[in-house]
């Protein structure tokens, strides 16, 4: 009896096995890992590359990370917005500078959406822009060094968040405003909101060969929510259009006063337009207060210069330039499809996708059909512009991107999926569920004329049971699906550090051969440089002391520094000689109320020690150099601030 | 002969390659350099494969007490190399002018060969003892010390030609192209020898 009892429970355990395996697989449908070898199509072997890389918001990080696909590796986080003791950004005396702003220094930024730079439609590898949401702000990043170069502050501008999407030959930069505010700021009731309250879109100009921005132009618009943007591109090129949300201008509980208007708008700018409008001397120059920052590569560091002026156009002053049209029901996303025929507005309460098209858009105009206006900008016809619309294609659209094959793809937040569509008959050909709650989803090139629609990614906010927990806080996990073939197939699950809102992602030729591998010593251009040994020094000026260091395997030139006196204002300018790709040396001293340096072969970075204590303390190298690295130190002797102890240091000898 | 002589005006002219195109090249390559550090030996001095070579040797080297890579006017060989090439090469082409005028024999031709031969005899020993002193006369603080199992210190001497693995690099020594024309010009002018003794035969019977 005992036996059969038994050997029952042993066959109930092998069922149970095997139909736990059954309905792995048939849940899983295709997607069984081990039924038609997914984990071959991730897997990167070691020593070989990714195919793309991937560049993903950080969110309240207000850094960048980025990854390669397909493995879902993350390679490296670039500082932008945030102080980031890692390197020494935004603590280093070079890098201070560009967080600077004109409220002062802001060491926080809530970075959002990533956009590569662009040449006739085309992802071109130069630059990523990132907007910075909270004090508005956009950045370049470098693609060569992946270090940022310049961060320009945005006036007039609240809650950056309609950014930073760059047009086809990456003419501009757009930033636009999610808040809007008094313009200029001033002391008023806020109930007053209504009808005193404006929003700037903001284009910034960017040099072809540099890079560097410039705020051209900022279109005063209605104090409406400006929520997301897209450029147009193809047959659009020259437009800008832009979801709105509040079209109510609540002030208050806008969850609630905010979602009355059955439709808001897209609101299409003719940027082209008001450019010339500018060009001929149009709009008015109006006093601003905004930090540009720039980092230059051959001194190592960033100068911030404050700007005092803006101009600002009135959009009914340069009539044909905007035009809203209506579009269910607080719509978040607004997508370009590549062809820059068709804009998704994605109305994030909206049982449709509602589809425009630029084509009707344009002949509404030109009939002058209009269904009324909003303080003086015309508003389009709902009916006229239409394109068509995706019926019920699940809960709380998002955002779209395109295969470049006449595909569409919207990540809905509520229902938690991805729904592919068709452009044209706008039938939904299949549908994938996400874990869970996803917001943004990139197409490698989606964001351009030209998709790479291989892969798409979806990032989600919600992770739980997902991954191993790490306690209430989990980073938010994005997946990869690949999209060659008719049906989406889920690749992989991987975690992304911060809020990833958006990412720019490309085929990773291009990039990887311009990577810079070191910093040539002979263009280090840096006022406090020692560019050998024997440059090296230590200068008191006042109560400032200079220390000119350097570093190479593995030794600190000088090692031993005496004469610092308690009050003293110690710099460390630190350089590196090391000319061999990936040999960074760090540097740090004891009780230093600052961060760690991690200076690239080349590069010299500088941090301020203030010693509070007489005593002697060491320095070290904080990145494992050599077999000798733990020998790579030094001491640096405080004295009372009222000593006589003299300046002195020593490499290799005691000091006399 | 005339053919001959030809060839021996070649043969010579291609040893002016060596005052473009390295003579001879050494590559190391470590599990930290997948992209091997390299040096090209000119006649007139050593240059890096990249950039930075020379300089990351250097600073490798230090660990073991190496001498750093010689400046060309830190070795007289830098010097005096060119004018030998430069002198062979002349001298080449001369025995090939008279030699197509009929003025000198066919035996010049070898002649020539047998003197760049010991030329460059002199000069791979002359080379090899180089390397021999480069890679075993080490700075006695070096910071790390290697011993045989006979307990006597390690040399690290590159190969003269060929591969050999030093600690942790796998070093390899070959000639380059300014080496390989200089060799086909020698073959040159051995061909160009038994073309002439050929036809100088021929005319005899």
């Amino acid at each position: 009896m005992k036996n059969i009892l038994t050997s029952s429970i042993a066959m109930l355990v092998i069922l149970l096995g095997f139909t736990g395996c059954n309905n792995g697989n048939q849940s899983g449908g295709k997607s069984g890992a081990l039924s038609n070898n997914i984990a071959e199509k991730v897997y990167v072997a070691p020593g070989e590359y990714d195919s793309h890389y991937a560049f993903i918001s950080g969110g309240y990080s207000g850094n960048i990370t980025v990854y390669g696909l397909p493995s879902g590796r993350m390679f490296k986080e670039i500082p932008v917005f945030s102080q980031f003791a890692t390197s020494g950004y935004g603590y280093s005396e070079e890098t201070k500078p560009m967080l600077n702003t004109s409220h002062g220094f802001v060491p926080w930024g809530d970075s959002h959406h990533p956009d590569i730079s662009q040449s006739k439609g085309e992802l071109d590898g130069r630059w990523v822009f990132i907007n910075e949401n909270n004090t508005p702000r956009i950045a370049r990043i470098s693609l060569t060094t992946f270090e940022t170069e310049e961060i320009i502050e945005v006036p007039n501008s609240a809650g950056n968040h309609s950014s930073s999407f760059v047009t086809e030959n990456t003419e501009y930069v757009v930033a636009g405003t999610r808040f809007s505010v008094p313009i200029p700021q001033r002391d008023m009731p806020i109930k007053d909101y209504k009808g005193n309250f404006q929003g700037a879109l903001s284009f910034i100009s960017v040099a072809p060969e540099t890079g560097n921005m410039d705020i051209k132009f900022q279109v005063l618009m209605p104090g409406f929510n400006y929520d997301l943007s897209h450029p147009g591109r193809g047959k659009s090129h020259g437009w800008f259009f832009f979801t709105t949300y509040n079209t109510e201008e609540a002030s208050t509980l806008l969850e609630v006063n905010a979602s009355q208007n059955d439709k808001d708008f897209i609101a299409a700018v003719n940027w082209k337009k008001i450019e010339e409008y500018v060009n001929n001397g149009g709009g008015k120059m109006m006093p601003a207060n905004y930090a540009h920052n720039l980092y230059d590569e051959h001194t190592h560091t960033a100068t911030s210069t404050i700007k005092k002026e803006v101009r600002v156009v009135n959009p009914i002053d340069v009539p044909g330039a905007v035009y809203f049209i209506p579009t269910p029901k607080s719509p978040h996303g607004c997508d370009v499809d590549p062809s820059g025929e068709y804009i998704v507005g994605n109305g994030k309460l909206s049982a449709n996708l509602t589809v425009h098209s630029f084509t009707k858009m344009l002949d509404a105009i030109e009939k002058e059909k209009f269904a009324g206006e909003a303080y003086g900008i015309p508003i389009l016809n709902f009916e006229d512009v239409l394109a068509g619309v995706v019926e019920q294609p699940g809960l709380g659209p998002l955002h779209t991107e395109f295969d470049g094959k006449g595909n569409a793809y919207t990540t809905f937040f509520i229902s938690s999926e991805v729904v592919k569509w068709k452009i044209g008959t706008w039938e939904v050909i299949d549908r994938k569920p996400t874990y869970y709650s996803v917001g943004h989803l990139t197409i490698p090139g989606g964001n351009s004329g030209k998709p790479q629609g291989k892969y798409m990614f979806a990032m989600n906010k919600i992770t739980k049971d997902r991954y191993l927990p790490t306690g209430p806080e989990m980073e938010h996990s994005a997946q990869l699906y690949d999209i060659s073939g008719d049906k989406m197939e889920l690749l992989l699950d991987f975690p992304t550090h911060g809020e990833p809102h958006y990412a720019a992602a490309m085929e990773a030729s291009i990039i990887k051969e311009q990577s810079q591998k070191i910093y040539k010593l002979a263009d280090n251009k840096h006022p406090y440089a020692a560019k050998s040994d024997a440059d090296t020094k230590v200068v008191r000026d006042g109560n400032e002391v200079h220390i000119y260091m350097t570093t190479i395997r593995s030794h600190f030139s000088p090692d031993n520094i005496e004469g610092v006196k308690v009050g003293d204002k110690v710099y460390f300018h630190v350089t590196n000689l090391e000319q061999d790709f990936d040999v960074p040396h760090g540097f740090a001293v004891l009780g230093q109320n600052n961060s760690e340096l991690l200076i690239m072969p080349g590069q010299t970075k500088s941090s301020v020690w203030e010693p509070k204590q007489v005593g002697v303390w060491p320095f070290y190298c904080t990145d494992f150099c050599s077999a000798l690295h733990q020998e790579m130190q030094g001491y640096i002797r405080v004295s009372a601030a009222d000593s006589d102890v003299p300046i002195k240091w020593s490499l290799g000898e005691d000091i006399e | 002969m005339k053919k001959a002589s030809i060839i021996m005006i070649i043969g010579s002219l291609l040893l002016l390659g060596l005052f473009k195109f390295p003579l001879w090249n050494i590559m190391l390559g470590a599990p930290q350099y997948p992209d091997p550090l390299g040096m090209n030996i000119h006649i007139d001095g050593i240059k890096g494969v990249s950039e930075f070579d020379l300089q990351n040797i250097d600073g490798l080297n230090h660990y073991i007490g190496m001498k750093t890579i010689p400046k060309a006017e830190e070795m007289w060989e830098f010097s005096v190399f060119p004018k030998v090439i430069l002198g062979m090469a002349l001298l080449g082409v001369i025995i090939g002018l008279l030699g197509y005028l009929n003025k000198v024999s066919y035996k010049y031709f070898l002649g020539w060969f047998v003197l760049m031969s010991v030329l460059g005899i002199l000069g791979m020993y002359d080379f090899n003892n180089w390397l021999a002193d480069y890679g075993g006369n080490l700075d006695p603080h070096a910071i790390i010390k290697v011993t045989n199992p006979d307990g006597s210190p390690m040399s690290y001497k590159p190969p003269l030609i060929g591969f050999k693995k030093l600690l942790n690099f796998d070093v390899t020594s070959l000639p380059h192209t300014g080496g390989y024309l200089m060799f086909i010009g020698m073959s040159f002018t051995l061909i160009a020898f038994w073309l002439g003794r050929k036809t100088s035969v021929k005319k005899i019977t």
